[in-house]
Formats: C-alpha cells, structure tokens, sequence
C-alpha cells in the first residue's frame, strides 16, 4: 500500500471493482433467488444439470440485434391484420355479408400499404427494396416473406380496388379501358381465393422471421411456437378491427374469429413460455416489453370476455325478434361496446407484436441470456453421453 | 511457378484455376489459425485490417474500462478486434480445471494421436523433437506442470519461471513459441549472451495473467448470415468463406441476427455506439462508404483473389494469426493444443475446430485459455437456420389452423 498523498482520490477498492464488473462479471452463482434454486424448498423438480458460473467479457453482449426499430413492430402487425382481414373478406364474399366483406378487404388494403411502406422504410437502403426479390431462398423467412407479401398484395390489391370502386359507385373513370371493370369482376373470387392463400401463411410467416435468428429469446420462442402465437393475434388484430368497423348484425364472423384467436394465443403463449428456458423468458416478462407483453395478455382476456358477452348478448336480442324504440338503443349500445372490445382486442394483438420484437432485442444486450441457455442445453448434452459436437475441444 | 509462354492454369497460390466440373473448388478452403497462448496485444491486425478495408473510424477514441481493450468488439467497421482479459491465480486455476474436464468428457480428438498427448511434458518434446522445438533443450526435469511455455510469455505475464530446476550454467531458453517457429529459430538465435551467474528468472507471475484474443468471423461451415440473406448479396467464395455483395445488399438487416457470434452489422452511420458515448464528442465527419448495408470480415476477399494473404496475418508479428489451408490450420492447432496440454497448460481448448458442432466448424479456428465466454465468445453457438424446418412446418400448420378456424366462424355466425 502506497501512502501517495493522491490516493485520496482513488475510489474505495470495493467500489471500483463493482463498477468496473457492472453487467459482466459473476451472476447466477448459488443461493439466492436464481431459478437454479427454484424447488429448493422441495416444492418443485430441481434442475439437474450443475449449477454453471457466468462470465463475461466485461458484460458486452455476445449476439447483436438487429436494426430493426418500431417500423419492424408495426409491420408484424399489420401484415397479420392484412392476412386475416383478407380471410374474414372472402368469408363476407362467400356468405353475402357485404359490409363485413368491404370493411375487412378495405382494412387488408391499407394494413398491407402501411406495412409494406414501413418494411421499406426500415431498410438500410430503402431504393434496393426489389433486390428482396432477386432470388427464392427457402432458408431465409425475409426472402419467402417477401414473396407470400408480393403474392398477398397482388390479389387483394386488385379485389380491394374493386372494392373502392363499388363505393364510389363504379364512379372510377377508366375511359377507354372500361371492359376491364367486367374482367376484374369476373375474377374476384379467384384472386380473393389466391390471396387467402398467401393470407394466412403471411400472418404466421413472421414467427419464423424473429425464431430463426441468434436472438436468444426469439429463437427459442420460435422453434417453441411462435408462428401459432402470431397466427392467433392475427386472428384477434383482423377479428378485432372487424368489430370496429363493422355492424354487430354482421360481424357474428369476426366476434367468433377473433374469440378462437384469444382462448389460442393464450394457450399457445402459455405453452411457448413454459417450454423455453426462465433466462430466455426473462425479457418478456421483465422491463418495457414486459410490460408490453403484460398489457397485451390483459387486453386480450378484457376482449375476449367483453366479446363473449357480446356474442351472447346479440343472439338473446336476435331471439327476442326485432323492432321497439328500447331494442334500439340496446342495438347502438352492443354497437359502442362491439367497437370498445374490437379496440381492445386490436391493441391487445399490437402489444403482443411489438413486445415479442423488444423482448428479443432486450435479450441481446446481456450476454447472460445468451450464455446460459447455451451452457444448460451443453452440460445436459453431455450429461446425457452426447461429447462430440462441443465446439470446444482439445485438439 | 508459370512462365509467361504457358497459359496461365494456376493462381499465385500455386492452385488449379480450371474447374474440373461443376461444383468443383479451384481452391481448397482457406482459414485461420489464431493462438491466443502468444498474441501479445499489440492490436497490428486491429489496423492492419482497417488501413486495408478503409473502415471507417468506431466510437469517439472513449477509454472503455476494460483493460487495454479501447474498441469494443467485432462490428460493421471493426472486422479484427483483441480482447484483453485480466485473470487472478484463482481463474487460472479454474480455466485449468475446465479445460482438463474436456478431456475427461472425451472430447473428440481429430486426427492421429500422438505421444504427445499421453506422455509427459519432457519426454513428449523429445519424441517431437525439432518440430516442437523449445522443450527439448530443458532437460529432463526442466518442464514443470507450468513450466515451459507460458502463455504469455510476451507480456511477461508467465506461469511458472522458466528453467527453475535446471542444473547450474544450463542455457536459459524462454522459448514460449514453442513448437510454432517450425525449426526457423535455430539453435544460434536462442542462444543468450552470457549471462551466467545472472539471475534471469522472470518474476513468478503465476497468480496472475493476461489473456489476449484476437477475434474476427469465423466464416463458418454452416453460416447463419448467409442462410437468411433474402437478396443474395451474401455469398460462399471459391475460398470457402463468406462475403457480403455490398452494391447488392439492402441493409434488411437480417444477418445481423442471423449471426450466432455476433459478427456481422450494419454500417449505419460510419460509428458505432461505445458503452461511453457522450454528446460532447462526436466522430469526426468522414467518408463512410457501403452505408447503410451489412459488413463483416471478407477474410480479405481482394487480397485471397491475387494470391496474397489477409492484411492481419501477414501482419501479425508473433504469428499468432496464422492463414492458410483450412485442414492444415486444424492439424496445426491440434498440435499445438497436445503440446500445450504435455506441458501441463491444460487450459488450452481450441474452438471451432469440431465439424460436428453447431455451426459444422468454423473457418477461423482458435486456440482460447479459458472458457469461451471469457473472450465474448457464444459456449455453444448453433446456426439458426438449424430449426427452419420445423418453423416452417409450424408456421404451415398455423396458417391451415387460420383458415380452419375462419370456417367454423362463418358456419358458426347467426344472420
């Protein structure tokens, strides 16, 4: 020990050091409340592979995030608004609910512009934005993306553009080119019929996009069913935003819809949590997209109630015949609370989106979550005689 | 060697450039070796690689409180980065223990095994005799369990001190290269002044050392980044490495997560985000070419396609960053593991030389003294492309159950 007379500017040893380790160094070693120890007290299994201490390289992360910001959030949304609006709008075609049929192929319309424009607009290059379709690369979930986005977006563009033509009273001047109104009508079943086609796997495909990645936390949800939880709150986003948009009297689709999607994506999340490892569920149930995740579950069981009593309500009124200045406003009434529970399913599908993509990106920026799962799923490997596909070795 | 009369059927490497049929390499896989047992930190391939690529500059020149390591970590504009880690006696102690267990695991050994790998540390040099150099001159009882060849020798940061126990007036060699100089230094160049009767003991540093690592992609077997390029713009090379198109990428970004080593970014504005950004310094303007697309080590593509070798290797003054055939890179490696081991350096494990593990083997192969972690290295990395189908099969199933489920809906909706 010196006895410099500048020593007394130097912090206390202690603290420097804790400092200096902040984020890195030394966690998840025994005792305390680690999920190692889950179980200490008998209640539940222990874990049986070995406890592992951590270490870091001063706590930098390991895996990077990718580049992708709120565009990227608003894009898996929308795209699983567009697939299933598209759905529930043949269902109207087919059924003769027109209303239910303009609304939900109207929604597909502008949720597939939005979220192609946000794709764009998230790139590093927005100008290359062909070059996603310079070839076909069944391993790569953007390539196929864009190619279910393109076949999507090329049939129920055409049939939305009817769609807008028949509001504005088939006013849309074509001039010469006027006997192809005749055409595109003739056709509107088939091409509603092959965007359904793209529709659903464009709602789904995107569980793929966020599993196969090195994110830790999207990989695992992802290979654990991700792309049935996003199917679900597709299903919950187009039956919801149906709701809004459309009469009660013919929105019985989109309430059951949407009801099927929540008691599903309740299930499915429940079952993806479970079957990940806690170091990698970590994010998505802790900090802001914690919250996100959490005000999304909330919503989704609000909705899903709200829409069930709905449900039920409508068909008692149907029951009780129509008609009577008292069923009237009961109607507007079902119809305020149909728009209320339709809001709040659509959010409800919004915040599972957007948290799934933080929750992701949060999981990169402690190597912790990237370093334990990997020294779990090692040490249970060779527990079980599995040694020869460690990435170390010695020679 | 081709004259100027024949026609030019080999490269500079000395390699067929015909294609004997389709799918035929004209190379053979190119990689590197790096030994991070005698990197001394001197950070020559950090601007050997950068002056070459004309990387732009990283960060703001912030000290980042991690030892001599001011850059961070691998990124867009930093394709070479050493790692400098600081380890106590008790961390050796426990990197020696982790290494010895993988042998009791029975980790695979590839290729022929020698004596070296069984025999003690003194009686293996001599059977290695010239190849692994240094050892032989120690003597029989000269190399202790930590004695010959330390890993870092260069800093001065040694195990045990060299030559303890010898009989008086015996050479002193430090030969902590040993094994890796292939007989270039010969007996003359170690021989020291006279220094008899001079205490040339270096101080006993055991209770202390300092890792340093030179990291860069790894261009592995089976490459995340490459597997979830939707534009093509990432590619496999007659060298079997992987480089990115940057006038064909479009900065999606999907690689960047794509990487299990976190390896590959996107140059978004010439800098990256150091721990200690602070507003009141900012990089100086510059021009950052390739903006906005993804960027990562092209194990020198432009230098490879002339016959030369990667900026940082060829400049590594140690030879600690080794190129060349991949297979002889591993074959190297093992050897040096084995001797290592012989003397007692169980702490040596090499990483990404197994083709059976998560990425198939990795391009880059390093010989790490700790736990991968350590170094900012994934434990146990597996490309994600390794689940796609079924993901994929999931996502099918999903979207059938859409549709299914849209059915009932409209069978089960009253008028």
């Amino acid at each position: 020990m010196t006895t410099s007379p500048y020593d007394a500017y130097r912090p206390p040893d202690g603290d420097r050091r804790r400092k200096r380790r902040r984020g890195g160094g030394r966690r998840g070693g025994r005792g305390g409340r680690g999920w190692m120890n889950r179980g200490a007290d008998g209640g539940r299994e222990m874990p049986m592979v070995e406890d592992v201490e951590f270490t870091s390289y001063y706590g930098r992360p390991i895996v990077k995030a990718p580049p992708w910001g709120d565009e990227i959030g608003a894009y898996l949304f929308l795209g699983g608004l567009a697939g299933g609006s598209a759905l529930l709008g043949l269902g109207g075609q087919l059924t003769d609910r027109p209303a239910l049929r303009r609304n939900t192929r109207l929604t597909s319309l502008v949720a597939l512009g939005a979220g192609t424009l946000a794709l764009v607009e998230d790139l590093g290059r927005p100008e290359r934005f062909l070059n996603m379709m310079r070839t076909v690369k069944i391993t790569s979930p953007m390539s196929l993306g864009s190619w279910i986005l393109g076949g999507f977006g090329s049939g129920a563009g055409v049939v939305a553009v009817l769609e807008v033509d028949r509001l504005t009273g088939e006013r849309i001047p074509l001039g010469p080119l006027e006997p192809l109104r005749r055409v595109l009508e003739a056709v509107e079943t088939p091409l509603a019929l092959t965007s359904v086609l793209f529709a659903t796997p464009l709602a789904s495909y995107t569980g793929v996009l966020l599993g196969a990645t090195a994110v830790p936390t999207w990989n695992a949800a992802g290979r654990n069913g991700l792309p049935v939880v996003f199917a679900a709150s597709a299903c919950v986003a187009a039956g919801g935003t149906a709701m809004v948009t459309t009469p009660v009297a013919q929105a019985g689709p989109a309430r059951l819809f949407a009801l099927a999607g929540t008691a599903a994506e309740l299930v499915a999340m429940k079952a993806m949590k479970d079957r990940m490892h806690p170091v990698e569920v970590e994010p998505m149930e802790t900090g802001e997209p914690g919250r996100k995740l959490h005000r999304a579950e909330v919503l989704t069981i609000a909705g899903g109630v709200a829409t069930a009593a709905l449900e039920v309500g409508v068909r008692l009124l149907d029951r009780k015949g129509r008609g009577g200045a008292g069923r009237t406003a009961l109607r507007v009434g079902l119809q305020v609370a149909s728009a209320a529970a339709g809001a709040a399913l659509a959010a409800a599908s919004a915040y599972t989106r957007f948290g799934m993509l933080e929750a992701g990106i949060e999981s990169t920026k402690d190597p912790r979550h990237v370093v334990e799962p990997q020294r779990d799923r090692l040490a249970a490997r060779q527990a079980a005689g599995i040694t020869h596909d460690s990435i170390t070795t010695i020679g | 060697m081709t004259t100027m009369d024949e026609p030019l059927v080999t490269d500079r490497l000395g390699e067929s450039t015909e294609y004997a049929s389709w799918g035929a390499q004209a190379h053979s896989r190119k990689g590197f070796f790096t030994d991070t047992s005698i990197c001394i930190g001197c950070k020559a391939c950090e601007v050997a690689c950068k002056e070459w690529n004309r990387n732009p500059q990283d960060g703001t020149y912030e000290l980042l409180e991690s030892s001599y390591d001011n850059t961070g970590g691998l990124g867009a504009n930093t394709w070479r980065h050493v790692a400098f880690i600081e380890q106590d006696g008790d961390r050796i102690a426990k990197a020696r223990e982790s290494g010895r267990k993988l042998v009791g695991l029975g980790m695979p050994t590839v290729g022929p095994p020698t004596g070296a790998a069984t025999t003690s540390g003194a009686a293996a040099s001599n059977v290695d005799g010239g190849r692994s150099g240094g050892c032989s001159r120690c003597g029989p009882s000269g190399c202790g369990p930590s004695g010959c060849g330390p890993s870092h020798g260069g800093s001065g940061a040694a195990g045990q001190p060299v030559g303890a126990g010898q009989p008086a007036g015996a050479s002193v060699t430090t030969d902590v290269l040993g094994g890796l100089l292939d007989g270039e230094g010969g007996p003359g160049l170690n021989e020291p002044a006279d220094l008899t009767g001079v205490d040339t003991t270096p101080p006993d540093t055991a209770d202390f050392r300092w890792l340093m690592s030179s990291d860069v992609c790894k261009h592995c077997t089976h490459a995340g980044c490459l597997d979830v390029c939707p534009t093509g713009a990432l590619f496999r090379t007659e060298f079997g490495t992987v480089v990115v198109q940057n006038d064909v990428c479009n900065g999606c970004g999907t690689c960047v997560a794509g990487c299990p080593f976190g390896v590959i970014e996107r140059r978004d504005d010439g800098t990256i985000n150091t721990p200690t950004d602070r507003e009141d310094r900012k990089a100086t303007p510059m021009d950052v070419h390739d903006e906005g697309t993804a960027n990562k080590c092209t194990l020198c593509y432009d230098r490879l396609l002339e016959g030369q070798e990667p900026a940082c290797s060829q400049t590594c003054p140690t030879q600690s960053i080794r190129f060349g055939d991949r297979e002889d890179m591993v074959a190297r490696a093992e050897d040096r593991v084995r001797d290592l081991h012989a003397k007692g350096l169980t702490e040596a494990r090499l990483y990404g030389a197994n083709p059976h593990d998560g990425v198939g083997g990795t391009g880059s192969v390093f010989l790490l003294l700790d736990e991968p972690e350590v170094y900012g290295l994934p434990p146990d990395p597996r490309v994600p492309t390794k689940d796609l189908p079924g993901m994929w099969a999931t996502a099918g199933a999903a979207a059938l159950g859409m549709i299914g489920v849209a059915a009932l809906s409209f069978l089960g909706g009253r008028r």
